[in-house]
Order: structure tokens, then C-alpha cells, then sequence
């Protein structure tokens, strides 16, 4: 099961209301390679997958429900007592008459969140390459809003979580490493 | 030790309209140089490690955009 | 409505502190299984996470529930401020 937690992994900030940057975040959130994505997928990978890396896939699946979190608190503070007009301005007019201020998961564009974002192929290989590759797309993810943000506090909590993308590549590249049972073989011999 | 920011310098037409970047930049991440983490790596104080988002050093990797007072070294 | 307190938020932070190291620890442990030193420091900062939990709960209420906390009178679980309303 899990357990909830009442404080964010990060102590995130924003430094003005600025609904613009809340549109390009919802990436983030709602995004093919966003944080439910990226959580959905390791929990799910977990029940077809060697039992030496389920341990990893359980601990960054949890990690990315904490950067779930920080990404809704981003776009929650970069939004919250914005009026229609200044939503209308970043252009979230569309997003406003459907949901008002609510946070919903779909991506930057308006595209809502699909099941066919997280590929799950039963292979443990393949299954750990598409989480190496999520990882790398999730970083890139960060390095395009970081672009196009001039948020300094903002981009404090992107920089942590993109830099959070690069150790969990490397946690994924270690599993693979690990299923090749090349490492003991050394030790052994 | 490794670079993580690698440069090219795509073809440029005199019919391309936008005003050209010559020279790209791309990120080449510590984790591609780093194939199984080795023991006893040097770590940062906690209260930095928060901050930068990893316990050991080899892995720090910030990334500034365009607008923030560290200069760019993203596009 | 009150507001929190400047130490609050340095408690939180101290909390948040160890726990990422933890969090760092864990993923490293996973693929390092039988490294002894990182061991070593992750039940260190266990304890030393058990220290700062009880002592920002006691303050400012608790950090988890479904009984891995203990609760004040009236049931204090659901008093804001919420993680992202700080
Ligand atoms: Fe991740």
C-alpha cells in the first residue's frame, strides 16, 4: 500500500502569478512523458519484471508521485486567484471553460492523458530501455521549460527535478547492468 | 573526466528564411559516462544535496535558461 | 488565518534535508545492495529522521497518518496548511 506523506520533496516556490508558465508545466503533469506517465509505468512494469530490480521500479515509481505533487504545486501557485482575464491572456481561455482553475491531466497542447503513453512489453530489457528513454525525455522535457520560463524560483524546483531524471537513468541503466549478471560473474571467478 | 555539453553546426541554405543558428547545443547527461556508479563516491553536505537534487558530485548537472542570471548554456 | 511561523519552514526544510538523502540512499541501495558504508549512513539518517519527525510533529501536527502517527484532540490530520498551500 502506500502511505501519504504532508510535505513536498522539494521546497518549491514561484516568484509571480504567471498562468503562462502554468500551461507549459501541465506538460509535466499530464504529458507522455510526465510525471504520471513516468509513475504509472514503473509500478506497472513491476509484476513482469526480474525480482532483483523490482525494489528500484517500486522506490522512483513512488519518487515520481512526490514530483507529481511538485509540479501541481507549481501549476497551483502559478494559477491560484488568477482571473478569467489574465487566464485568457496565457491562453488558457479554452482550459478555463471546461474546468475553471482545476488541474487536469492532459499535456501542454490540450491533449488529454492516455493509457497509450506507457508502453509495457513484458521483455525486462526492453521494458528498462523505455524507462531509460523516459528518463532522458523527461530531462529534455525540463530543459525546454527552463527555456521558456523567466521564473528564477521556478526554475530552482525544475532544475531539481530534472536533475532527480538523471540519476534515475542512471538507477535504470545500473538494472539492465544487473539483469546481464555480468557484475557477480567477475566477482566470482 | 567528461564534458555534458556538446556543440554541431548544422547546414545552413541561403533559402532558409529564419534567421540561422549555427552553431547547436545538446546535452550529453553524467549517466551516459558513468556505466555502474563505483563505491564511495564523494558526496555533498545534505543540506546542498537537497538542493542540487543528488547526494554525489559526479552526477551535478544544472541546467540555466536563457533568461536567468547564471548565463545560458541550454539552446 | 494564521500564518506559519519562520522556523516552520526551516524545520521542513531540515526534514526535507534528510529525507532526500535517504530518498538518494534508497535508489543507490537498490543497485548496491551489498554496499556497507552507504548502509551504515542510510540507518543513520533513519535515526536521525525519526529525531526531526517527532520533534516537527509535535509542533505543527502530523506528517502521516492511517496510525503511523498520532493524533492530537480534535483529529488534527486534516488541518491546513496542505504541502502545496505553504
Ligand atoms: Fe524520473
Amino acid at each position: 500500500m502506500w502511505i501519504y506523506e504532508k510535505k513536498l520533496q522539494y521546497p518549491v516556490r514561484v516568484s509571480t502569478c504567471n498562468p503562462k508558465l502554468a500551461k507549459y508545466l501541465i506538460e509535466q503533469y499530464g504529458g507522455a512523458d510526465g510525471e504520471l506517465a513516468a509513475a504509472l509505468r514503473y509500478l506497472n512494469q513491476r509484476y513482469t519484471i526480474p525480482d532483483k530490480v523490482v525494489g528500484l521500479l517500486t522506490d522512483i515509481g513512488t519518487e515520481e508521485f512526490a514530483h507529481l505533487e511538485m509540479i501541481a504545486t507549481m501549476v497551483y501557485k502559478l494559477t491560484k486567484d488568477a482571473t478569467p482575464d489574465q487566464l485568457k491572456e496565457a491562453g488558457l481561455d479554452t482550459h478555463y471553460v471546461n474546468h475553471d482553475n482545476a488541474l487536469f491531466y492532459h499535456n501542454a497542447g490540450g491533449v488529454p492523458f492516455t493509457a497509450a503513453y506507457i508502453q509495457a512489453k513484458g521483455d525486462p530489457i526492453a521494458d528498462l530501455y523505455e524507462d531509460i528513454a523516459a528518463e532522458e525525455k523527461a530531462r529534455a522535457t525540463y530543459q525546454w521549460i527552463i527555456n521558456m520560463s523567466d521564473d528564477p524560483d521556478l526554475n530552482d524546483g525544475l532544475r531539481f527535478l530534472r536533475e532527480r531524471e538523471i540519476i534515475h537513468a542512471q538507477r535504470f541503466r545500473e538494472a539492465v547492468e544487473l539483469l546481464k549478471e555480468e557484475r557477480d560473474r567477475k566477482k566470482v571467478f | 573526466m567528461f564534458t555534458t555539453r556538446k556543440q554541431y553546426e548544422p547546414y545552413v541554405s541561403p533559402f532558409d528564411p529564419c534567421v540561422p543558428i549555427r552553431v547547436k547545443t545538446y546535452v550529453t547527461p553524467p549517466n551516459l559516462y558513468i556505466p555502474f556508479q563505483p563505491t564511495n563516491l564523494p558526496q555533498f553536505p545534505l543540506h546542498e544535496a537537497l538542493r542540487k537534487g543528488t547526494l554525489w558530485k559526479v552526477f551535478y548537472d544544472p541546467y540555466y535558461g536563457p533568461y536567468e542570471a547564471k548565463k545560458g548554456d541550454g539552446a | 488565518m494564521k500564518q506559519l511561523p519562520k522556523e516552520y519552514y526551516e524545520l521542513l526544510e531540515q526534514l526535507q534535508m534528510v529525507d532526500f538523502a535517504l530518498v538518494d540512499l534508497t535508489l543507490y541501495l537498490d543497485t548496491h545492495p551489498n554496499d556497507y558504508q552507504a548502509i551504515q549512513q542510510f540507518n543513520q539518517l533513519a535515526q536521525q529522521r525519526k529525531q526531526l519527525k517527532k520533534q516537527y510533529e509535535t509542533t505543527y501536527g502530523p506528517l502521516q497518518q492511517y496510525g503511523n502517527s498520532y493524533s492530537n484532540y480534535p483529529w488534527n490530520w486534516d488541518d491546513t496548511p496542505w504541502p502545496w498551500q505553504v
